[in-house]
């Protein structure tokens, strides 16, 4: 598995430091990062990819990476926010707007405020809804599975997770362990999701793709369908040969997806 | 020097150390509710021989668990507290920082405190970490939820004018006025406990008592920080009052047959981290450096090795966990009562003097006429030395002062 090796730059947003790498340039493509973090994940190969169609950014969400966690942010609605102010800051527009597993979680927190910035949104197996009874787990308690079962649960070819922690860097290490930290911290309970979440879905204006791993032992399918059902112009595919983490598995068939968003143009609701 | 008997209230029967978790996942219905009724009746019965022969008392609470049956600290001291006579209790600890309500933590100890005539001790504990996917409580930032809720406690329990307002960062409440209000003025002791020397400055900054567990040899670095703290805070010596230390211990006649009963106890030791691997450290109650050197050396499986009294250091893991090195390491006071008293003097002096001592004396399945025999032989001949030994020491602390 390749880490992201672009070197990142610094961002102040809303008076937050913020960890940003970006590739590639035109239609600016927002990517947030699933609960893993963005260059410790293996999602190189997949930022190439969408760098050849648009201007990835790939920041590190408040409390990852080597981002600041101001002390008053606790929620995925506070990195919602965050996010708009990003947007702003960098006074992006038309963006397509990308989020992994929790970054996915994010990404449709942000899309439910507003879309004034955004061309399209692209789910991927996105944590962040709640749709069983109070006694079935729509996304499996990851704090309570071995390393070996989470790795069986993320990937449908669970070999492909070969991160190596001895020989990572003390940084990167610590890294990790912010991430996971930060990533419990926001989602701790209700776990994984925010009980309005689904009940908002349907302000998302722009044409949105669920794109889900066929064999995502974390999240199943059904519950992607469900997100794709909750919001108006939203299509579903699954994507063969992946698992939690489509982005890493199968990065060809996930980028040239997006891309096919990407050359959807939408005239830009701000004002320039 | 006061000593408190405490027991964890396990239930053996459910013990199988080939389990891969003795917590959190172990199925209640290996729980017989005739065996928990027997054990419960006999703990108490053991804290009422242990209050008769001068013994303070401790409790403790854990959950989802067959190593410890004390769901509730309040619980059991709400029982001790009306069975008991003379005996301090002390909770140790109220898991304050997987607590959601500690208005209700407030008025329920301020009962045990009125109800026991005013014998409580507040020992306050973050909680440890594989309860907190039970309690379902956040694991970061624990310490300052801990803080937070020990702050709103004493104020609840000091304030007499009617209802007052809090809005914290962790707990909201508009119309706090507890009743009753605690026997014991401002407010009962309260205890922490510290397992590292950044966690003793706290302590020792608002004047409360730091214990330790099981900490061996390591116990002298800490005891000096919450010293230093102290000398900080208060430009005076830290009385040896304030600093507590819990061990096992096992008397008997003979020094066989006191380690007999000491291995039994120290069974506690081999299954207490029996824990499924993925619960033993949510995200966020370590450090982040702590974190990250985990993960470094995830896969490896170190020995065990703790500091020794002579300087040098053992493997207390498996095997090597045996009754004498469990002395060696200072984990555990065993032998004839001579044997013990020395052992405890010998490593008071060795960590500079502290004037509580919890002790363990009952573990495992060590059965009731082998604990109501080791707590009697201890009772009468070692704590009445022990108290001679703490009046000389004041007397001649007093003197050189």
């Amino acid at each position: 598995m390749q880490e992201l090796d672009l070197a990142p730059e610094f961002v102040e947003v809303a008076g937050v430091r913020t960890e940003l790498r970006q590739e590639g340039a035109g239609r600016p493509i927002l990517f947030l990062h699933p609960g893993m973090g963005i260059g410790l994940d293996g999602s190189s190969a997949f930022v190439r990819r969408m760098s050849e169609v648009g201007g990835v950014l790939a920041p590190s969400h408040p409390g990852f990476g080597a981002s600041e966690l101001p002390s008053w942010m606790n929620s995925v609605d506070d990195l919602a926010y965050f996010y708009l102010d990003l947007l702003d800051k960098l006074d992006l527009r038309d963006v397509v707007l990308v989020g992994a597993s929790l970054g996915g979680w994010i990404a449709a927190a942000v899309a439910v405020k507003s879309t004034a910035r955004l061309c399209s949104v692209v789910l991927l197996d996105a944590f962040g809804i709640k749709i069983s009874g109070r006694e079935t787990r729509d996304i499996a308690d990851v704090h309570a599975l071995t390393r070996t079962e989470l790795s069986r649960r993320l990937y449908a070819n669970p070999t492909a997770d070969t991160r190596d922690f001895a020989s990572f860097s003390d940084d990167r290490l610590r890294a990790i362990a912010r991430g996971r930290e930060t990533e419990a911290f926001i989602a701790w309970s209700p776990y994984m999701y925010d009980p309005k979440l689904i009940h908002r879905l349907h302000r998302i204006d722009v044409p949105t793709l669920v794109l889900w791993g066929a064999a995502d032992g974390i999240v199943a399918p059904d519950y992607g369908r469900a997100y794709a059902s909750a919001i108006p112009n939203a299509r579903f595919h699954l994507i063969d040969g992946a698992a939690h983490m489509p982005h890493i598995e199968q990065p060809i068939a996930v980028a040239a997806l997006v891309a096919s968003l990407a050359g959807f143009h939408q005239k830009s609701r701000v004002p320039a | 020097m006061r000593v408190f008997h405490f027991s964890e209230q396990p239930y053996p029967d459910a013990w199988d150390p080939s389990a891969t978790s003795l917590r959190i996942t172990l199925p209640n219905r290996l729980c017989d509710p005739q065996v928990a009724a027997e054990l419960y009746n006999r703990y108490y019965d053991d804290w009422m021989l242990a209050d008769d022969l001068g013994f303070d008392i401790m409790v403790n609470e854990h959950h989802s668990t067959a190593t410890c049956l004390s769901a509730s600290c309040h619980v059991t001291l709400s029982i001790l507290a009306r069975i008991t006579k003379k005996a301090r209790l002390l909770a140790l600890g109220v898991p304050l920082a997987n607590r959601t309500d500690p208005l209700r933590v407030a008025e329920e100890l301020s009962m045990i405190d009125v109800i026991s005539r005013g014998r409580l001790i507040m020992g306050f504990v973050k909680g440890v970490p594989f309860e907190v996917p039970v309690a379902n409580s956040n694991p970061g930032r624990m310490m300052e939820r801990l803080w937070e809720a020990h702050d709103f406690i004493l104020k609840a329990m000091t304030s007499h004018d009617g209802p007052f307002n809090w809005e914290g960062q962790y707990f909201h409440y508009r119309n706090v006025n507890i009743w009753p209000r605690p026997w014991q003025q401002p407010h009962p002791p309260v205890w922490i406990t510290a397992m590292s020397m950044s966690s003793a400055a706290p302590i020792a900054e608002r004047g409360h008592v730091l214990a330790t567990f099981l900490s061996g040899y390591r116990t002298r670095p800490l005891f000096d920080a919450y010293r230093a703290a102290w000398k900080q805070a208060w430009s005076t010596e830290a009385p040896a009052d304030r600093l507590a230390y819990l061990a096992l211990a096992a008397t008997a006649s003979t020094e066989e047959e006191a380690h007999r009963r000491a291995a039994e106890i120290s069974r506690y030791v081999t299954t207490t981290g029996i824990v499924a691997e993925q619960f033993r450290n949510p995200p966020g109650y370590s450090s982040i450096e702590d974190n990250a050197r985990m993960l470094k050396q995830a896969g490896t499986k170190p020995a065990r090795m703790v500091p020794t009294r002579s300087g040098g250091s053992i493997d207390i893991a498996g095997a090597q966990q045996t009754v004498p090195n469990l002395i060696e390491a200072g984990l555990m006071f065993a032998g004839t009562p001579d044997q013990v008293f020395n052992q405890i003097v010998d490593f008071d002096r060795a960590c500079g003097g502290f004037d509580n001592l919890l002790l363990m004396m009952q573990g495992g399945a060590l059965t009731r006429a082998d604990t109501t025999d080791s707590l009697t032989l201890f009772g009468r001949e070692v704590l009445p030395r022990l108290r001679e030994y703490s009046r000389d020491k004041a007397s001649r602390e007093n003197a050189a002062a």
